[in-house]
């Protein structure tokens, strides 16, 4: 593979103690984030791909969570055997977050300035109180949002939910970030207000070159902003591809169900949807084998075995990243889209 | 379908008094701000706006649930928008809503058969036992099964929860729904299920359904026709394949584009609104849509629009839509 990786995520597994037992959240979970671009990680709700960020992160809660197995690989470290003070330098620093709702992100009884500043006065601190305010204000400034100076001095209630979106981006970008994980970021915003964070996003990737792992459950947002992307279902990943490759060519029958049952603008209206019949097993009660059997219309008794995530074949030659599926059937199949 | 009008809305007025602390002045907030419409017998129409738009506001303004502050409501022909709340009462048969979280509005303590029977206790139709059966058609005809009854709002998923809230709303075979954003909380997969029930429950029982939403393909998908809202007001009204084909109004236009489309090749000549949405408490003069539009001149500042007819069926109120 020509491509450089910053990130390399290798059978990641993940438990949380419940109180009747231990459940295992994330199952051998394994992706690389190619340099400088955008991997999208897409799935439903818990299917485990906040769970990756806070176990990336080092932010699972203690004592109850746990990276149970496999390695997160950065730079040659790995990340889930550093000790608290040296992720503390990472954090916030190298790689850092955005959450999706930033009024609780956010500190409410400090100015926005005050919380921009921490990242400098933690990470930088060669800087002066006078750099740390230039630097805030240069942040604010670079994220869109009018008159800085005198935005450093509001609380985050005195902000719409766009301009607290971007004063997130803002303090995660303060140190200028090698990778930048986003867990769906844009889902409590407004369409139009979406459509300028996505753009703000891509610009900076632009100007700094930063890696971004970007975590949403809208397979719209994906196409408009992912160069790569992982579809998780249950805990595992069902899917990894090229964009193109992935929304034009899925393997996965449920990348292949969650592609035709979105409703698409083009669609004459009120026709029947396909759906994906039934609904996502709980963690308690997976069955053995393919997690995604109970829905899926191709299911038979090989299914009882877990499939492992490899390549497809007859790989479309969109990009280097790999396209894999852990299915024991592969079959392309076409998805109706008019304006492909 | 017969193009009876069920529902006809004549200048809704919502008009919200709120207080800045103990002694601060009063504010008013126009959350919706002079809206008609009608909805036909057995149609989707759908309502769209982004949040803060005064969508909810309307719908629960169209059940009067809130007094409305001004306008007139008239449903099957009848006027009621002075009805007693014991003369509501018996109107509510006809016209039903469901939220957007089946858990808040589902009683945790009641199990499903309780919540189920209790439209008709409170009608007085029925015998226990009849209600008993009655409750659990109901849920087969949503796609549950018939033990449910005696389980708990907790033990569903997501979107089982909102089967048993569609099933709750059309109890009393009404002949309209309010839909207050119904499938924006589910997952895509289980989303799906959810709007082909409601296709399927419309077209079975003639339902007249209001399909408030905040995303646009969705609505798209359901409605027969859509009314577009931005702080208080409709700005476009139209069949949804031609509001789409071609929408007059600038603010839809920007809304359509905005919406991301599951298609990784249409790399975009998307047009970005700037700014956010202006407070209700003080909107723009004029065109309340005039500080983010991209083609407002400066007569869009001073003059109120309001729809007007740009071709048969289909209806903006911008003074630059032909």
């Amino acid at each position: 593979m020509s491509q450089e990786n910053i990130l390399a995520v290798n059978n990641l597994s993940t438990e949380f103690d419940i109180d009747t037992g231990t459940v295992r959240v994330l199952d051998n979970v394994g992706f690389n984030v190619p340099q400088g671009k955008t991997l999208g990680i897409v799935g439903e709700s818990g299917c485990g791909k906040s769970v990756t960020a806070m176990s990336i992160m080092g932010l699972l809660p203690h004592p109850y969570g746990r990276v149970a197995g496999g390695e997160i690989l950065y730079q040659g470290q790995d990340l889930t055997q550093l000790s608290t003070e040296d992720m503390f330098k990472i954090r916030g620093n190298s790689i850092s977050m955005i959450f999706q709702e930033p009024m609780t992100a956010l500190n409410p009884v400090h100015t926005i300035g005050r919380q921009l500043m921490e990242s400098y006065r933690l990470h930088r601190p060669e800087f002066d109180a006078k750099a740390r305010e230039q630097a805030a204000i240069s942040m604010l400034k670079k994220v869109g949002i009018p008159s800085p100076e005198k935005r450093m001095e509001n609380f985050p209630h005195q902000l719409s939910g766009g301009m607290r979106q971007r004063v997130m981006i803002a303090m995660a970008l303060a140190c200028e970030p090698d990778l930048l994980i986003c867990d769906e970021p844009t889902t409590a915003l407004d369409v139009t207000i979406q459509a300028q964070i996505l753009e703000l996003m891509q610009e900076l990737q632009k100007d700094n070159g930063m890696s971004i792992i970007f975590i949403t459950h809208d397979l719209g947002v994906v196409a408009e902003i992912c160069d790569e992307v992982v579809v998780m279902y249950a805990g595992r990943v069902a899917e990894q591809a090229h964009a193109i490759d992935l929304f034009e060519s899925p393997r996965h029958p449920y990348t292949q169900g969650l592609l035709k049952s979105i409703p698409r603008l083009e669609d004459t209206p009120k026709t029947i949807l396909p759906v994906i019949e039934g609904f996502v097993p709980s963690l308690q009660q997976m069955p053995a084998g393919c997690r995604f059997q109970n829905r899926c219309p191709k299911a038979d008794d090989q299914c009882t075995n877990v499939p492992a995530l490899e390549m497809v074949e007859k790989a479309e030659t969109n990009s280097d990243f790999p396209h894999k599926a852990a299915c024991w059937y592969k079959q392309p199949e076409a998805i109706p889209s008019s304006n492909i | 379908m017969t193009s009876e009008v069920l529902l006809k809305a004549t200048d809704i007025k919502q008009h919200f008094k709120i207080k800045n602390g103990l002694f601060g002045a009063s504010h008013t907030v126009f959350a919706v701000d002079g809206v008609s419409l009608d909805i036909k017998r057995g149609e989707t129409l759908g309502l769209v706006g982004e949040s803060g738009c005064g969508k909810s506001t309307l719908g629960r303004s169209l059940l009067k649930l809130y007094e409305p502050t001004a306008g007139s409501i008239q449903f099957e022909g009848r006027d009621i928008t002075y009805l007693k709340v014991g003369e509501m009462r018996s109107l509510r048969q006809e016209m039903q809503i469901i939220f957007q979280d089946p858990l808040e509005s589902l009683n945790a303590r009641h199990t499903v058969g309780t919540i189920l029977e209790e439209p008709f206790i409170i009608h007085k139709l029925g015998t226990p036992p009849e209600r008993r059966q009655w409750a659990e058609d109901l849920l087969v005809k949503v796609g549950l099964s018939r033990d449910a009854v005696n389980r708990y709002p907790h033990e569903f998923s997501g979107g089982q929860r909102q089967r048993i809230g569609i099933a709750r709303a059309i109890a009393l075979k009404p002949k309209l729904i309010i839909c207050d954003e119904a499938v924006s909380a589910l997952d895509v997969s289980v989303q799906s299920q959810i709007i082909n029930l409601l296709l399927e429950l419309q077209r079975e029982m003639d339902l007249a359904l209001l399909f408030i939403a905040h995303d646009l393909s969705v609505v798209k998908h359901v409605s027969d026709r859509i009314a577009v809202m931005y702080l208080g007001r409709i700005v476009e009204l139209a069949d949804s394949e031609t509001l789409y084909e071609s929408p007059q109004h600038p603010y839809t236009k920007a809304l359509i584009s905005a919406i991301p489309q599951p298609n990784p090749r249409r790399k975009s000549s998307r047009q970005i609104l700037q700014g956010d949405v202006p407070s209700p408490v003080t909107p723009p003069t004029g065109c309340h849509f005039h500080t983010r539009c991209p083609v407002a001149k400066e007569d869009c500042r001073s003059t109120d629009q309001h729809l007007r007819e740009i071709v048969d069926g289909h209806q903006a109120a911008c003074m630059y839509a032909k």
